[in-house]
């Protein structure tokens, strides 16, 4: 099984990290869910308490917070692995993934699929994170190429994109296009910014 | 396991620059000022006892320990410079690595340059003084400089008395003031409590265009310092930030051997407590001790920080040649 493959190596079944293993993209537990460590920081007075203090991604929702550790503590080490993995389709409730190499088939819901549902068609190959071998999270590819199902025809030779009118794509995304793209083209858009790049080339 | 990709250095050249200017202001600074440059080993037979300070190992072998020796590097050269002091050597200074496991993080190297003075006779608010002209000397701009009390500080921030209030009152004003995790938080001591408070809630308010002067510690944060009695008793020791760090801690020296053999004693029975190693007591400064230390006032400065405060650098890494990373 994948989940056993990548998961830490250790003699306990609950693996932990101490904060000096604090760095960026840690996944640890806290308060029962799985997060990300974004930003670690020793704070130390010359004679005193050291501590750390980390702002954390939640990744199930997201939410960023913070948290302060007495330096030396131990923290349970989140059994979280993110990887690429092929969409197939979604039966109406749930999101269907399917690892590349294993062919194991994921499920995902419609909350650990979020705003990537806009992005993704079927066969596009995503970053999927999961949790206990559950996926809690998708990631659509920084690019993708979708088609326009509707835009208003807009002004003929207007090629400087400066106005621009809202398209919706065939996954139901929308997004704003320069007048000159039309019904039916495919288009390139930036996913993490939401934006239009440019025309898709045939 | 490094490729060597890293071998260059962190700091720029001007940064190397300005880091041999200031050395050289601060031996002139002296050197007027009649105070003697000194150097004193970094390895001693004797680490530092404060449950706070963690000291590095190593092992010498040869003449003079034929079966092998642990030595420790210095967390700071203040034994030895005491040793001198009471051999009468008068006004004193030294700029000297000093070495502390455990600690990185960007402002903090294990291995660093402190500048560390002792001035015989003087008052702590002399020697403060003499900090704050030294800092008005080689800093690029003229800092305002406030003077506040351990208590003020508390009091101002966060309504408390930190001489009084106890442990589970310092984390209800920690978890009032927001500082994240202050409830599920387990700290040892009291003493943890009032470093957190500090660190997260004090710290922070001071102008980090002044030079602010914190006084009166807790008697129980008196480290070498000599305790007032009073009530509440303080210790004479006092901090200086700027830039929003921690620059400098200075102290009315302990003198009293007794007192100092008491302090060590309790520093161990604190380790033991906390599953930290006990230390070998420097049985040569207690020998010192009695001997007779005058009457004196020291202090020790980071010098990594003054130049990150010189330079306007954000991380100690911009100052460094070699951080522990390219070390």
């Amino acid at each position: 099984m994948m989940r056993a493959f990548f998961r830490p190596l250790d003699d306990d079944d609950m693996a932990t990290y101490s904060t000096s293993e604090f760095k960026s993209g840690l996944k640890i537990m806290l308060d029962g869910d799985p997060y990300s460590i974004i930003e670690n920081e020793f704070v130390k007075p010359g004679k005193g308490q050291a501590f750390n203090r980390v702002r954390v991604r939640n990744l199930k929702n997201g939410r960023v917070i913070e948290k302060t550790f007495k330096s030396g503590e131990s923290v349970e080490a989140a059994d979280v692995v993110e990887t690429d993995m092929q969409y197939l389709y979604n039966d109406g409730e749930y999101s269907h993934f399917m690892h590349p190499e294993t062919f194991e088939q994921f499920t995902a819901d419609a909350t650990a699929v979020g705003d990537a549902a806009k992005w993704i068609k079927e066969q596009d190959v995503c970053m999927v994170t999961l949790w206990n071998g559950h996926p809690i999270g998708v990631t659509p590819p920084n690019f993708v190429v979708l088609t326009i199902t509707e835009t208003d025809p807009g002004v003929r030779g207007d090629t400087s994109g400066g106005g621009g009118k809202p398209a919706t794509l065939e996954t139901g995304a929308v997004v704003r296009v320069p007048l000159f793209v039309q019904t039916g083209e495919a288009v390139k858009v930036d996913t993490r910014t939401g934006t239009y790049v440019s025309r898709a080339k045939e | 396991m490094t490729t060597g990709a890293d071998w260059s250095p962190a700091a720029g050249r001007e940064v190397l620059a300005a880091r041999a200017r200031l050395l050289g202001q601060v031996r002139r600074y002296f050197a007027a000022a009649g105070v003697l440059e000194v150097e004193t080993p970094l390895l001693s037979f004797a680490g530092a006892t404060d449950p706070a300070l963690a000291s590095l190992a190593t092992r010498y072998s040869g003449p003079a320990a034929p079966h092998g020796a642990a030595l420790y590097l210095q967390t700071s050269p203040e034994h030895a410079m005491k040793r001198l002091l009471a051999a009468d050597s008068g006004p004193i200074y030294q700029i000297c690595r000093a070495f502390r496991d455990g600690e990185r993080g960007r402002r903090h190297n294990p291995e660093f340059t402190l500048l560390e003075w002792y001035r015989p006779g003087f008052a702590l608010s002399a020697l403060i003084d003499e900090v704050v002209g030294l800092l008005h000397e080689v800093l690029p701009e003229r800092l305002r400089e406030e003077r506040v009390s351990y208590a003020q500080a508390f009091g101002r921030t966060l309504g408390l008395d930190p001489h009084r209030a106890d442990a589970a009152a310092l984390r209800a004003a920690a978890t009032r003031a927001g500082v994240p995790g202050a409830g599920e938080l387990a700290l040892p001591t009291r003493d943890a409590w009032l470093d957190l408070l500090m660190t997260h809630c004090i710290e922070p308010g001071f102008d980090p265009r002044a030079i602010t002067v914190v006084l009166d510690y807790p008697a129980s944060q008196a480290a070498l310092a000599r305790v007032r009695p009073g009530d509440p008793p303080v210790a004479e020791r006092f901090e200086v930030y700027a830039g929003g760090m921690e620059l400098a801690n200075g102290f009315h020296e302990l003198t009293d051997a007794a007192e100092q053999r008491r302090r060590f004693a309790a520093d161990n029975a604190r380790r033991r407590a906390e599953g930290l190693p006990e230390m070998p007591v420097d049985a040569r400064l207690l020998a010192a001790l009695d001997a007779g230390l005058p009457d004196c006032s020291g202090v020790a400065l980071g010098v990594d920080r003054l130049l990150m405060l010189a330079v306007g650098a954000r991380d100690i890494a911009d100052v460094l040649a070699f951080p522990l990373e390219r070390a």
